[in-house]
């Protein structure tokens, strides 16, 4: 069996806590997780769940209480491991007196890649990025956005084996996390291996090989997305405007929710053509018609209720387990 | 894990700290020689006005006068014993000091006597050490030990046995004050500043402060006055030999068998009081014991 | 360049450039030379030691105020912002991280003192029309001011490892002063009788960093020669108490949590 892309075990970290520093918090409980090269692993949990621990665990940015953790077979204390991976933490913040170049520029330094080829490799991924118009702007000017999309150039630049992401669609507007989720396609393309977070299902849904779980710093399972994350579509949700003139049916308006001149209604599906038709009687412009999923945070509700109610954690379907 | 980011890694290279702090103390002291042959005459004083200063340490006079009282300290013991010493800034230094904290005794003890002795052994200024116990005086009326300085002051350098017999008497008022300030007082509107006054003085004065450099001027002092006392003493002798005899004593062993030479033989450093010419007793030349201790600094 | 601290340290250089509070700086204290040549002008015969005392006084001041300012924020800002995250997840030892800031703080003050030695020297030749031997005494005053300036960075840079840049720059500040004072501390231990402060005064004085030692402004505004001895002295002693700290900052970076 080759060596795993990454080889996570027994990863704990334990925080002191509170005025005096005498309380201990457990913020990720015996992580064991295994990642195959070329795979696109998604790392699925609430807010404060300790995905965002673990990514830094992995980075040698917080040292472990006690575990230990591989990528491609080197230990994650070896600080020229970091030579193979890239990393993009969450809501990215960089030196804003310098230009996205300019930063790309230093970054690529460190990797030893001379002048020429720096400029090469910069142009390439802020192409990539769609920043290369603003190449030359101070990043103080940057918005969350585009600040985001730094992030993921300045991950990537040096063509890493695999990509650590945290949170990497957060902040973006639906065209940029499409692109985003184009890059990752793109990488997977080119046999990298991806290590995302994220608290968005239908991203997850969408990209990832498998998917892990984690709820409260423990491990509640890992397998495919689909298997893991079985769900009953509850029904649809249609987005319109009200036409300024032609006031809408009055069972429409008892259902539906609105914000200034945008509504929103949910429906069954099967009665989905129905209301749609009801809407074009009344000249209402049509914005979306999407499935309701429940939330991953409604999904994560009910796994801490089934903890508490069941003995063990295998409730959940187990997925595979490393050794 | 051993860690390469991790303190794990530095263990070894903080056994260093140590090692390191032995070097810079062992480089400390080659510097401090280094920079002393660089400026012998340091100016100790860049502002020389205490009010400046005053306002300028945010309140924290009495620590900065600290620092100024034993920056005076060394400024001084690294000139005394010197030939060639001068002390020009001592007046400001203890000017300062004092403007900081009018309450620091010491300093107008210290230079009552350190500003009027003759140079080289002080400032030789003993019109600024008038001011300066007179600053004293004004900022602490109830120290009636400053009137004794006032006393010394006047009467031993200056010569105006009319103020020093009313400095003494006004300290005496206080009842806090020592009996002897009344019979200084007396003693020297009487008989001005006789040997035995002075010695009186000095007396009081090396009794009334532990400071060990202010006892040592004393000490010189109070030798110089007992030798004073004692040569004196032994010429009143030598008088009566010569009405007895017709002729004076050669040596002091005639006057000792004449009944005439009284006890102290010996001068205060233990040497032996020896006859001159025309029967006038003097010090042993090889006495340390300095009768005008003005001239010259003891080899002490 | 090619090594990590030298990546390091010419990113901070340009951030400190780029830092427009630096101009005021600079732009002051080049005032002072200004002020100084006018001041000169006043006090006739003395327009030189003036200039010297005012000019070297100023480099030293601001200098110093310049390694505070900028020294208190050099760990703790990248922390704060985050921006330490992406850096130390490329293949970057903390330490080298660390020797990277040292050094791109020591070359921003280094160039901004010697554009205002360049000041200087135009405020004395103006003012003298010539320069003279005894004037070497001011080149190892600068020179002085350097390595104090060093060590002062690399004690911001400790504090800066974690404490905020208001404790750290009260910390910093507290050090130097005791150290500008060392001498009289060593001399409450000569004066007093009391041996336990007797002891506690010498103990202070070969531990605190002793900046007593490279002030020789007096000594250039008369003109006395610098004995070679105390230039190699101070040097090795900047040297030793740098790496003193530097290897404290170290233990405390490298065991460090980044929340």
């Amino acid at each position: 069996m080759s060596t795993p892309a990454i080889q996570i075990e027994g990863l704990t970290k334990d925080y002191a806590v509170g005025f005096w520093r005498k309380k201990m918090r457990r913020s990720l409980d015996h992580l064991d997780l295994q990642v195959n090269e070329g795979e696109a692993f998604g790392f699925l949990g609430p807010n404060g769940a300790g995905k965002t621990t673990t990514l830094k665990l992995m980075m040698g940015l917080v040292f472990p209480t006690s575990g230990s953790a591989r990528v491609r077979g080197r230990s994650i204390a070896d600080v020229g491991m970091h030579r193979e991976i890239g990393y993009m933490p969450e809501q990215p913040y960089f030196y804003d007196y310098l230009t996205a170049r300019e930063l790309l520029d230093y970054f690529a330094q460190f990797f030893g890649y001379d002048a020429v080829e720096r400029r090469e490799r910069i142009k390439i991924f802020l192409e990539r990025v769609g920043l290369i118009a603003s190449a030359d702007v101070q990043l103080r000017k940057f918005s969350k956005g585009m600040l985001q999309r730094v992030g993921i150039a300045q991950a990537i630049l040096h063509d890493p084996q695999v990509v650590f992401l945290d949170e990497p669609m957060s902040g973006l507007d639906p065209v940029g996390r499409r692109e985003v989720r184009d890059i990752i396609l793109d990488l997977k393309k080119h046999g990298k291996t991806i290590f995302f977070s994220t608290h968005i299902l239908s991203d997850a849904e969408m990209l990832c090989d498998r998917v892990a779980v984690l709820v409260g710093g423990k491990l509640q399972g890992v397998g495919a997305p689909g298997e893991m994350l079985s769900m009953e579509v509850a029904g649809m949700e249609i987005l319109f405007e009200a036409h300024p003139g032609v006031p809408l049916p009055q069972k429409v308006m008892d259902r539906a929710t609105h914000t200034g001149d945008r509504y929103r209604i949910e429906v069954p599906e099967a009665d989905v053509y129905a209301a749609l038709e009801e809407l074009k009687n009344s000249r209402a412009r049509i914005l979306s018609v999407a499935p309701v999923r429940p939330s991953l945070e409604d999904y994560f509700f009910k796994l801490v209720a089934k903890q508490k109610n069941s003995v063990s954690a295998a409730e959940i379907t187990p997925g595979e387990q490393p050794r | 894990m051993k860690y390469e980011n991790s303190p794990h890694a530095f263990r070894g290279s903080l056994l260093a700290v140590p090692v390191l702090l032995l070097a810079l103390a062992a480089l400390q002291r080659n510097i401090d020689a280094s920079s002393a042959s660089l400026q012998p005459e340091k100016p100790e004083l860049i502002i020389r006005s205490g009010t400046m200063l005053s306002k300028l340490s945010l309140g924290y006079n009495s620590l900065l006068a600290d620092i100024y009282w034993t920056r005076t300290v060394q400024y001084f013991g690294a000139r005394a014993g010197k030939q060639s010493a001068t002390f020009e800034l001592l007046a400001p230094l203890l000017d300062v000091t004092t403007t900081l904290d009018p309450k620091l005794m010491i300093a107008y003890r210290f230079g009552a006597i350190f500003l009027s002795e003759n140079e080289p052994a002080g400032a030789g200024r003993t019109d600024l050490a008038v001011d300066l116990v007179k600053k004293g005086i004004a900022a602490n009326p109830d120290e009636w030990r400053l009137y004794q300085d006032l006393g010394f002051l006047y009467s031993i350098h200056l010569k105006d046995y009319q103020k020093a017999a009313d400095a003494y008497l006004e300290g005496s008022k206080n009842p806090k004050a020592q009996i002897w300030m009344k019979v200084l007082a007396a003693s020297i509107a009487q008989r001005g500043d006789d040997i035995e006054t002075s010695r009186l003085i000095w007396a009081q004065v090396y009794a009334s402060t532990q400071d060990k450099l202010v006892r040592q001027r004393a000490i010189t002092h109070l030798e110089a006055l007992d030798a004073a006392i004692d040569l004196k003493r032994l010429n009143e002798s030598s008088e009566e030999y010569w009405r007895k005899f017709g002729h004076y004593p050669d040596t002091i062993q005639e006057l000792r068998e004449a009944g005439l030479a009284g006890d102290r033989l010996q001068d205060p450093a233990g040497y032996p009081y020896v006859m001159g010419a025309y029967g006038v007793p003097q010090l042993d030349p090889k006495s340390p014991v300095l009768l005008n201790p003005d001239e010259k600094i003891p080899a002490k | 360049m090619i090594t990590i601290p030298g990546i390091v340290a010419l990113n901070t250089f340009r951030e400190a450039v780029r830092d427009r509070v630096l101009y005021n700086l600079v732009f002051f204290a080049l005032l002072m030379m200004a002020a100084a040549v006018l001041v000169g002008g006043v006090s006739i015969g003395i327009e030189r030691d003036v200039i010297v005392n005012l000019g070297l006084s100023a480099i030293s001041v601001f200098g110093i105020v310049m390694a505070i300012f900028i020294g208190v924020g050099l760990v703790h800002k990248e922390i704060e912002k985050r921006t330490l995250y992406s850096l130390l997840s490329k293949p970057v030892p903390r330490w080298q991280f660390l020797m990277g800031k040292f050094a791109g703080l020591s070359l921003t003050l280094i160039v901004n003192t010697a554009l205002m030695t360049v000041g200087l020297a135009a405020a004395l030749f103006y003012v003298t029309q010539k320069f003279e031997r005894g004037d070497g005494t001011v080149v190892i005053a600068i020179y002085f001011i350097l390595l104090q300036l060093g060590l002062i960075t690399s004690l911001a840079l400790f504090f800066s490892c974690f404490s905020s840049p208001m404790l750290s720059t009260l910390y910093t500040l507290g050090i130097y002063i005791a150290g500008v004072f060392a001498p009289d501390i060593r001399d409450i231990g000569i004066v007093t009788d009391s041996p336990g402060v007797k002891a506690a005064a010498k103990c202070i004085y070969y531990v605190l960093p002793n900046f007593h030692n490279f002030n020789v402004i007096s000594a250039a505004v008369h003109q006395e020669a610098i004995p070679f001895r105390l230039i190699w002295q101070n040097t090795i002693y900047a040297v030793l108490y740098i790496t003193l700290v530097m290897l404290g900052a170290s233990a405390i970076f490298l065991r460090r949590d980044l929340k």
